[in-house]
């Protein structure tokens, strides 16, 4: 299936989890927070959330700003 | 001389100087200028990680714990009270805090907060539980309207984001300040440490300044002046001024 992950269109296998998707990241143990289809999806949850094709996950950290 | 602390939501402050991380040219510049300002508390934006690279580099957040600085999330660069609701739940996610800083621009030319917007987001998010430190513009009613959605505080603009061109409208954060509720936060606009101390001496409860620190030619010490303006006008505000007169008024006996 075929997922946008930050703008990016990325092939994953059938089945995979919004935790896959992090991994493949790299994301750190901490900092970072993911939103699927617009609605954040809190860290607990992110091996138990099944992706369907076409899904949009963003996953964002702080940066300096402000 | 000591000063009460500054109280935000039921949290307590000792620093008046909120100290925003962006615009520096490196971290190791930024970690100067942030122990030189003593700053408590610290803005940080909130941004999709590189996909491509070595995964999130989490370098200034490392800085904050290394310093015990707390990071309030931001929603700079959000135009829609839907896109700063959702920026806003990802920092609470992310950072673990229900503190932001909403900000709703309505253009990049002028980086001016969308009123309308603004509202909006402000009581969806006090509703989802947040403490929200809204980035408003100089209107005191405005102003009011945001307190009475629940906000903890309110942070008017002194003049457009980045410029430097210090208090515009000193007469509107006097009245802001006057009607408050809630501590007021004198964010943007600031360009150097007098600008600082007067918004303190206009009743300012804090400063929250970023470029003229960070883009400052040396920056801790632009951070180290405006720590000790912040204290000065804060000072100056409690020692109450003298009267302005048109006429001179001798400081000497008369002959």
């Amino acid at each position: 299936m075929t997922v946008t992950v930050n703008g990016q269109c990325w092939e994953l296998p059938d089945g995979s989890a919004l935790a896959d998707v992090l991994s493949r990241l790299g994301t750190p143990p901490r900092g970072v927070a993911v939103a699927l289809d617009g609605a954040v999806v809190p860290r607990a949850f992110w091996a138990g959330t099944a992706l369907r094709d076409g899904a949009s996950i963003d996953v964002v950290t702080a940066v300096q700003g402000g | 001389m000591t000063d009460d602390p500054l109280v935000i939501a039921g949290r307590e402050f000792g620093s008046r100087l909120i100290l925003g991380t962006g615009g520096a040219a490196n971290l190791a510049i930024l970690e100067q200028a942030l122990l030189a300002a003593q700053t408590e508390l610290t803005t940080v934006a909130i941004r999709r990680i590189d996909t491509t690279g070595a995964g999130a580099g989490a370098g200034v957040l490392d800085v904050l714990t290394r310093h015990g600085i707390e990071p309030l999330p931001n929603t700079a660069g959000c135009r829609s009270a839907a896109e700063a609701v959702l920026t806003a739940a990802l920092g609470r996610e992310a950072l673990q805090t229900s503190w932001v800083k909403l900000e709703v621009i309505a253009d990049d030319r002028t980086l001016l907060p969308d009123p309308i917007e603004l509202l909006d987001a402000a009581e969806q998010l006090v509703d989802d539980g947040c403490t929200v430190l809204p980035y408003t513009n100089d209107d005191p009613v405005q102003a009011r309207r945001l307190a009475d959605v629940g906000c903890a505080a309110v942070m008017p603009l002194g003049s457009p984001i980045g410029t430097g061109l210090g208090i515009r409208n000193p007469h509107n954060i006097e009245m802001i300040v006057a009607q408050a509720r809630v501590p007021v936060v004198l964010d943007a606009g600031i360009g150097t440490a007098s600008e600082a101390a007067f918004a303190m001496e206009l009743g300012c409860d804090a400063v929250l300044l970023a470029s003229a620190v960070t883009r400052a030619e040396d920056p801790p010490r632009m951070a180290e002046a405006m720590r000790l303006a912040v204290q000065a006008g804060r000072h100056a505000r409690l020692a109450g001024r003298i009267p302005q007169r048109f006429w001179a008024r001798a400081s000497s006996p008369g002959p």
